[in-house]
């Protein structure tokens, strides 16, 4: 059955609910309560993307993720695509080139063979383009249904070159905003394909990795602070999660932001906001002020992030809210999202 | 109950079944098949205000003019009385 | 878009905002009855461009958050029976029931599913014949015409496995208990543009004359909310009170006839039970007779259990526009989008969710509470 999206929150939870993987409130509640106490330790506490360890004076990065997404083939992608682009990309957000991916395939009995065979090779297409090789993996078969055709899961190595940490601790306040390009084209990819919400109309996934362009910032000696590539909760999930970890409100102006003509056609019919909506090959950086100029001209010559544009700004403000100045003038806070965005009719 | 979007109809079809009437409509480069059987005097090319897969009107495009001609008409008042004083 | 981005053109705006600012000499207290609209003003933040004087309070526009409790109830039980397909738009699933939700039933393995309009809701019944298809059929006028043709079309098939379980509201019979609420401090309605796109504005004259108060017709961009603003502000600050259409790209004073006949041979009008607020006479719809074999509540017999809402919500104070939202002793604290105690809480144009994500929270120290909200 296909699942739309996560459903409600609730107060004190006895059992795991559907929006506990939805990437927003409570997700970061089941990551607090149950699985930082059990395995703390620095590099966990960090709460970035990735882990950025030391081992014997190498830094590396390290990175986990499963893939769970239906349909299996969407326009634009596959899940295959998701699961390199999206680990190459979390190392990308740590500064480290990535270096090696590994692949666990959980295959739910009577799965097609073919398309196993498409999600396979768009895996190695993506691999590929990303220069990452895939060098382990592991494969197990569940009975049919329990496994939603497949579940995916890639862990990524990368080696370290940012100079500096880069994440949610190195922000200052006066530092820019970028945005690397559009939003939304994730999510809206997927809905038009998803049963009761389908629609025609030219909408692919945005899934890319976004390392050679993150590549270039550090190599031009941009004092990157912070990157966080835009996933589930969207853009907005992302500066929350950012300004709640460095104490400081970010704010960012609605007119700024690009939103291509067809993610806002699906947007204003389904009654969802753009700021909200999954992006698999967009993110965000931190940068001083005094490097944003130099920052976007470098994004906007590499492809992932041609329509990289300024956002917004850091201010000084422990409350850690993000807000928003509207298009018209008026000003709002952009929340954290409870489970996931729902499309609405009123 | 309250979102009704603006697209523009790209092709309508009379059904054969129950002779009800439907047309793709355009929402900025999304097209999702629409009920028009409620705006029996649409045309292809007309701009109707679509809510939950129904047109409930025809958007009248001379009316959507006016605000933006009585904003001109202030601008035009504000420009004279500045130049006024 | 067209017709759409030019009713949020910053200028535009701007400009009417000045506008507005010129004509208000007095404070004024207006209510914008659609949740809809709520939605676009804390969107925009459009609080922000209006002059300390005007105050926006937030009608019951929003079917969500009116829906009786039972009805809620009544729609999870129905739910979980396993033959059922419970098809719903997505504004209601996660409204708080009287222990469950659409979503909870869902995540328990109900089959409760999502849809854009109550057409796919009768594709499905037909493609999955061995299902009762069941569709909670809830919303104002607005509404009323897409579910009035999806009956009518199960009909003309005769399509078994389809059903609809009905809470239909209607406007201006709320709008009526509001204005006759002896501390209702409206001065003034921007009525809700969608809902008399399909029934015109005829019934808003009577109410107008009674009550003395002006009623604009107002659409739910930034620009047609301003424009509805400065309408109504004008009518006050001169000491008239008429009905007037702001929105007349879309509304025509008739409304859309053939929409009211096919809604008229499908419903008629009853006395419906709103949440929060009570009940309201000849304010609801329910399908015919002609038609009642089509109507959920008597096709499944389900119990209901011991219906109670918490005793800490004030969610009809709310909805009736004479408290605000952060005013709530539980606002932000027991009762968040997370933990909500009512249904203002949850869907999306609910005055109290809307306040939460839109971001007045005063104990925030939040540098956005503006002047024009504070102290209200």
């Amino acid at each position: 059955m296909a699942t739309l999206s996560c459903p409600l929150p609730r107060p004190a939870t006895d059992r795991i609910l559907l929006a506990h993987g939805g990437g927003g409130r409570l997700t970061n509640q089941l990551i607090e309560s149950v699985f930082l106490p059990a395995f703390s330790n620095a590099a966990l506490e960090s709460r970035h993307d990735g882990a950025v360890l030391s081992a014997d004076g190498a830094r590396l990065a390290m990175t986990t993720d499963t893939y769970v997404v239906d349909p299996l083939v969407f326009p634009g992608g596959t899940i295959g695509d998701l699961a390199v682009n999206g680990t190459v990309n979390d190392l990308a957000m740590c500064g480290a080139r990535p270096f090696a991916l590994s692949a666990g395939f959980l295959l739910e009995e009577g799965l097609s063979m073919e398309t196993l065979r498409t999600i396979v090779a768009a895996m190695r297409e993506a691999a590929r383009v990303a220069k990452v090789p895939i060098v382990t993996g592991d494969t197990k078969v569940v009975d049919k249904g329990k496994g939603d055709g497949l579940f995916l899961n890639t862990t990524g190595i990368g080696v370290v070159v940012a100079p500096h940490p880069v994440g949610p601790e190195s922000v200052r306040p006066g530092d820019a905003v970028l945005v690397s390009g559009d939003l939304g084209a994730h999510g809206i990819a997927i809905l038009s394909v998803r049963g009761g919400l389908e629609f025609e109309g030219e909408v692919k996934s945005d899934t890319a990795p976004v390392w050679p362009a993150v590549e270039a910032l550090l190599e031009t000696g941009i004092d990157v602070h912070c990157l966080r590539d835009l996933t589930r909760g969207g853009l907005s999930s992302a500066l929350n999660e950012i300004a709640t970890v460095a104490r400081l409100r970010i704010t960012v102006e609605e007119a700024l932001i690009p939103v291509s003509d067809v993610v806002r056609g699906a947007c204003e019919l389904l009654g969802l906001d753009p700021f909200y909506v999954a992006n698999e090959g967009r993110f965000v950086a931190f940068v001083p002020e005094s490097d944003a100029g130099r920052a976007l001209e470098i994004l906007r010559s590499h492809t992932v992030s041609a329509g990289a544009v300024r956002a917004g700004t850091v201010y000084e403000n422990p409350s850690g809210i993000v807000t928003l100045r509207s298009r018209v003038g008026g000003n709002r806070v952009l929340d954290m999202l409870s489970g996931e965005q729902l499309p609405r009719i009123c | 109950m309250c979102l009704a979007v603006p697209g523009k109809i790209v092709t309508i079809v009379q059904e054969e079944h129950l002779g009800l009437r439907r047309g793709k409509v355009d929402f900025g480069g999304i097209r999702k098949e629409v009920c028009l059987d409620y705006t029996p005097e649409a045309r292809v090319g007309d701009y109707v205000l679509v809510h939950v897969g129904f047109a409930l009107t025809v958007v009248d495009e001379q009316e959507a003019q006016r605000v933006f001609e009585a904003l001109r008409q202030l601008d035009q008042l504000d420009e004279l009385s500045e130049n006024g004083t | 878009m067209k017709f759409l981005d030019e009713y949020r053109d910053y200028g535009a705006v701007q400009q009417m905002a000045q506008a507005i600012r010129r004509c208000t000499t007095r404070p004024w207290t207006l209510m914008e009855v659609c949740g809809g609209q709520t939605h676009t003003i804390v969107k925009t933040g459009l609080q922000d461009l209006l002059p300390e004087e005007i105050t926006l309070v937030h009608g019951p526009g929003c079917p969500v958050c009116v829906t009786p409790l039972e009805m809620i109830d009544r729609a999870v039980a129905i739910a979980q029976r396993s033959e059922v397909m419970l098809c719903s738009f997505g504004d209601m699933l996660r409204v708080p029931g009287s222990t469950q939700s659409l979503f909870d039933v869902k995540s328990l393995g109900a089959d409760v599913r999502i849809v854009y309009s109550p057409l796919d809701a009768l594709q499905l019944a037909r493609s999955n014949p061995q299902r009762e298809v069941v569709f909670f059929a809830v919303g104002f006028e607005t509404t009323a015409p897409a579910n009035a043709m999806a009956v009518w079309e199960a009909a003309r098939e005769n399509i078994p496995n389809f059903s609809m379980l009905v809470s239909h509201v209607l406007v201006p019979p709320a709008m009526e208990a509001i204005l006759s609420s002896p501390d209702c401090r409206v001065q003034a309605f921007l009525a809700a543009g969608h809902v008399c796109m399909v029934m015109g504005f005829e019934e808003y004259f009577p109410i107008c004359r009674k009550y003395r108060v002006p009623i604009v017709v107002t659409g739910f961009e930034p620009l047609d909310l301003l424009e509805g603003v400065q309408m109504a502000v004008a009518q006050l600050e001169s000491g008239r009170a008429d009905v007037e259409n702001q929105y007349a790209r879309a509304v025509r004073r008739s409304g859309n006839r053939p929409a009211q006949e096919r809604i008229a041979e499908v419903f008629e009008v009853t006395r419906r039970a709103w949440r929060g607020i009570g009940e309201i006479p000849s304010s609801g719809l329910r399908l015919r007779e002609a038609y009642r074999r089509f109507d959920a509540e008597a096709r499944f017999a389900v119990e209901i259990g011991h219906v109670e809402e918490s005793s800490e919500c004030i969610a009809g104070l709310v909805l009736q526009g004479l408290r605000k939202p952060y005013e709530c002793p539980a606002f932000g604290t027991r009762c968040t989008p997370d933990t909500p105690l009512g249904a203002p809480m949850v869907s999306s144009e609910g005055a109290c969710a809307a306040y939460f994500h839109f971001g007045r929270r005063k104990e925030d120290g939040n540098p956005l509470v503006s002047s024009a909200t504070a102290g209200h």
